[in-house]
């Protein structure tokens, strides 16, 4: 290991900007003569869009433009895509319906956007918004999953009269059914899975800018791929040629899946700027956050589990209605098929799984990824379901996973639901995690914990994760309309530094430290002397951006060949230098060496030498030192698990405190533990956050409730213990590095911890379930229902 | 209506035009070009704002600028001296204490007026005084390990 190379726990070269205010967010960027637009959007869940009045509006001094749905239909624009379609079971496509990008004439969330006003000032867009008249038809709306599927229900779309967009199906039924026929226990759950709302503290912002003379169209926004919203945005929306049409990502300040989305507002200010020909900046403030980013999970399920009478799992069965809001987001249809119900072996033999899933229409805003996207949904339903067949046995809940998992030698592994596990250690992660966690230490705890009338419990959850959807023509083949593959480039500049250009996008991962110790690692250039580029069309190759887990298992692996391609023709050229053979040439320490020899050259000697090509093999080999390449996975990357919570409760206010919170980790080779670890303790705070605090409400009339961060509680300090982490590492077997990923992790495997620890605390005052959040008014009902139902039963 | 609104700026006079309800977090990042201080909500509760005014730290989408006026404020960009990074800072970067960067610079404002007002927080005395910064990324464990190693440089 060099210095600054794989495995150091290096500073981040990002940071100086940050800390010095330095950073460049979109909404730091202005543009000469822009005008500040302001989105009208709706009060109403569910309308008929009458009539707007514009002219008081278009009268006040400021104004430049109102524009709406029909100046959009007028232009020929284009509805938001969906970039990923699922068939329902009998092989027909989901129903699909239009997103234009403002209403025209029916508006079906509250927030959905209606009409956009330009102006000088922002505080007039936003008064003049005001003096906008729409004259809404309202309409009865369903907002929640159970709303939308009652009987005659209120359609969101005309062509799925019962709100059902797909009925998908994954799995062997006969199968399923023929375990469930020879078991000696099933044991069975409901699992609500919360709707949550991502929220990056950085609000979205978008800036168009139209450059008449050259017919050139500039975006700013806050984008996790910058590519992807070229490629949505321009061929599907506008109709802008991609040469023509540049898309800048600069800093962007969290985007946990929110930030994946084409939205609306990119096409709104982008289409704008080229009406009324100035630069049009929009930034969201908060409150339209909530209404309009993505929101996350929202399910509602059913599951079984079939079990012999030793304890071996037989079978799972799983019926499930996912919310999907009133438009299908960018990915949205993949999240709860292809993300959700491929992940339900978790780490586990299950012989026999079959899942069901019900993709429905509401008056919500639309549903997408949020950090897990889907894994979260299925780890908490089954290891939910795992702790309640433990409990329902009698079996320790240690003892029911050991027994079931899938052993150390029982790799490469092919679960029941497509995906075909290359690695894994799940025995390790759970004894590891036992030990750092002082699992034997629990009882004592408990003990003292009764002693100052309170009830302590413990709950631990086994996860496995799939990162890096790929490859491509797998993807494809199951509804994919995009390619899962990354760009990189390497490019060595004629002084021996190195520009890389990656098409995945940093916005909090700390790219530009792994990417450059990546580089520090291959070629021996000192750290400092190595720059990573991202998030701007104009500058990088196509790229597939940062979702999933994916930037170092893709994007890293495209770098990774890109830096073997430098390093061929470097031994080319240094054998020239060195006249040897190009076989015999070696990279040690950033030189190349005749091997057995002290001959060597310099990297930086061969990077000028390419770049001034004066003693150089030029009737062989072309000038320059500059290698592009691009990366599609032979397969997903699967790290995994095990995440131990312990909770205090006050049985009195119902008032739930994590104490311990421990997690062992599989994330495959690490090239930065610092950066990870931080990874883990954000994730773990996301899937806390779902598991006690957060939760998006809409009310029964459709309207959010949770629209604030006065309503929607979002994780804070003093709620959230100091993390134990540790790792424990295999390989994974198909990538040069062996590496797996480990962004959404903790998000996946600490809600069902900690919900199964509460459970376990309320257990003896026979509580058996918890709906997430936990909030101390549900704890304190579970226990109040509880000793109500004991009551009536004595 | 106009209203000329004049204060010190990390040391130096600086004024501007601004509406009545221009708020002082518009004035700085619009007007003044700091954009250092960041906007993430609208209710005043994410805590990207905070600036120092006359020494104690205040969410700046909570005041009006025209209540700055001849006020000494602070922001981000004034905390380095010299290009030399405030320990507070060296700290953020030395425990990992940012991710996206977005809530870093009301994090390190609010810090450091809790340093000021309690040279050697507890660990629990820091959870408790940020919770009016909101950082959706870290968990806030290596926020907090860096107030505690900052506020110990700055005691050193």
């Amino acid at each position: 290991m060099t210095e600054n190379g794989i495995g150091a726990a290096v500073r981040r070269k990002e940071d100086h900007r940050f800390i010095t205010g330095q950073g460049q967010y979109t909404d730091d960027i202005n543009r000469p003569n822009q005008l500040y637009a302001h989105i009208i959007r709706s009060p109403l869940p569910h309308a008929r869009i009458r009539g707007i009045e514009l002219k008081a509006a278009l009268d006040m001094p400021g104004v430049v433009a109102v524009l709406t749905g029909k100046d959009m239909v007028d232009d020929g624009i284009g509805g938001l895509p969906c970039g990923w379609g699922v068939n329902n079971k009998d092989g027909s496509p989901m129903t699909e319906p239009g997103h234009p990008p403002l209403a025209a004439d029916t508006v079906r969330y509250v927030g959905d956007q209606v009409a956009v006003v330009l102006a000088d000032k922002r505080s007039i867009a936003r008064d003049a918004a005001e003096l906008v008249d729409i004259d809404y038809e309202e309409l009865p709306a369903a907002a929640s999953l159970s709303a939308a599927s009652a009987e005659a229900a209120p359609a969101v779309w005309e062509e799925a009269p019962d709100n059902v967009c797909f009925d998908w199906e994954i799995g062997d039924a006969a199968a399923t059914d023929e375990a469930f026929a020879s078991a000696a226990h099933v044991s069975s759950i409901d699992i609500v899975n919360s709707r949550l709302i991502p929220n990056a503290i950085e609000p979205r912002v978008a800036i168009g800018e139209y450059d008449s003379g050259r017919d050139e169209y500039t975006l700013y926004t806050t984008s996790q791929n910058p590519h992807v919203i070229r490629m949505l945005m321009g061929a599907f929306v506008l109709s802008i040629p991609e040469h023509k049409l540049r898309i800048i990502a600069p800093d962007v300040g969290g985007g946990f899946g929110s930030k994946i989305c084409h939205y609306a507002e990119e096409a709104i200010v982008t289409w704008a700027s080229k009406r009324v020909n100035r630069p049009v900046k929009w930034t969201a403030d908060r409150s339209e956050s909530f209404m309009s980013d993505a929101h996350g999970r929202d399910h509602i399920s059913h599951a079984e589990l079939a079990l012999s009478k030793d304890g071996d799992f037989l079978g799972l069965r799983v019926r499930t209605k996912a919310n999907l809001g009133a438009y299908l987001s960018t990915f949205g249809p993949a999240v709860p098929t292809y993300l959700y119900a491929t992940l339900l072996a978790g780490t586990y033999k299950t012989p026999a799984i079959y899942c069901e899933v019900k993709g429905m229409f509401t008056h919500s805003v639309p549903v997408d990824s949020y950090r897990g996207a889907g894994r979260p949904e299925a780890c908490y339903l089954l290891e939910r379901l795992v702790d309640r067949a433990a409990r329902e046995t009698g079996i320790d809940p240690l003892e029911i996973r050991r027994r079931n998992f899938i052993p150390r030698d029982g790799f490469p592994y092919q679960t029941p639901v497509l995906l075909e596990y290359d690695s894994g250690d799940y025995h390790a992660c759970l004894d590891k995690c036992l030990e750092l966690a002082d699992y034997k230490g629990f009882e004592k705890r408990r003990a003292e914990s009764a002693e100052r009338g309170k009830l302590r419990g413990v709950g631990l959850s086994t996860y496995i994760e799939a990162c890096g959807i790929a490859p491509s023509n797998v993807a494809g083949a199951l509804g994919a309309r995009a390619g899962l593959y990354e760009s990189g480039t390497i490019r060595v500049n004629p002084t021996g530094s190195v520009t890389v250009l990656t098409g995945s996008h940093s916005h909090g991962q700390g790219h530009e430290t792994t990417f450059a110790q990546l580089v520090t690692e291959a070629l021996g250039v000192d750290f400092d002397n190595v720059d990573v580029v991202h998030g701007d069309t104009g500058k990088i190759p196509f790229g597939m951006g940062t979702y999933g887990s994916r930037s170092l298992a893709v994007g890293g692996m495209a770098l990774m060949a890109a830096l073997e391609k430098i390093k061929t023709k470097s031994r080319k050229i240094a054998a020239h230098l060195l006249e040897a053979s190009e076989d015999d040439v070696e990279f040690v320490d950033g030189q190349l060496r005749v091997a057995g020899t002290d001959r060597t050259v310099s990297f930086g000697d061969v990077a000028l030498a390419a770049y001034v090509p004066h003693n150089y093999p030029l009737d062989v080999l072309e000038p320059g030192l500059d290698e592009t390449a691009f990366y599609d996975p032979k397969n997903w990357t699967f790290p995994a698990g095990c995440h131990i919570c312990e909770v205090e409760i006050d049985p009195d206010t119902g008032v739930v405190e994590i104490d311990r919170f421990t997690a062992a980790d599989d994330f495959g080779r690490i090239i930065n533990p610092m950066i990870v670890e931080g990874q883990v303790h954000g994730g773990l705070t996301q899937g806390i956050g779902q598991a006690l605090y957060e939760q998006c409400v809409y009310d029964d009339s459709g309207q959010l409730l949770t629209g604030s961060y006065m309503d929607y509680c979002m994780p804070k300090a003093d709620n959230l213990p100091n993390f134990e982490v540790t790792t424990n590492t295999t390989l994974c077997t198909h990538n040069v590095l062996g590496v797996k990923g480990c962004g959404e992790a903790g998000t996946i495997g600490s809600t069902p911890a900690v919900i199964n620890a509460v459970v376990d605390a309320l257990s003896e005052l026979g509580v058996n379930d918890v709906p997430i959040p936990a909030t101390p008014e549900r704890v304190w009902d579970a226990i109040r229902t509880a000793a109500h139902n004991r009551a009536v039963s004595a | 209506m106009s209203i000329t609104v004049s204060f010190t700026l990390n040391g130096e006079p600086v004024s501007a035009e601004v509406d009545n309800h221009t708020l002082l977090v518009e004035m700085i990042r619009d007007q003044l070009g700091r954009t250092g201080t960041h906007i993430g909500c609208d209710t005043s509760q994410c805590g990207a704002c905070v600036i120092h005014v006359d020494g104690r730290s205040v969410k700046s989408c909570t005041m009006l600028a025209v209540q700055a006026e001849g006020a000494d404020v602070g922001t981000i960009e004034g905390v380095a001296l010299n290009g030399k990074l405030h320990p507070m800072q060296e700290a953020f970067r030395e425990y990992h204490g940012l991710q996206c960067g977005f809530c870093t610079p009301g994090m390190i404002m609010s810090a450091l007026d809790l340093v000021q007002q309690n040279p050697d927080p507890s660990e629990q005395e820091i959870r408790q005084w940020l919770v009016g910064n909101l950082c959706r990324c870290t968990g806030y464990q290596n926020i907090v390990r860096a107030v505690r190693a900052g506020a110990q440089a700055m005691r050193s």
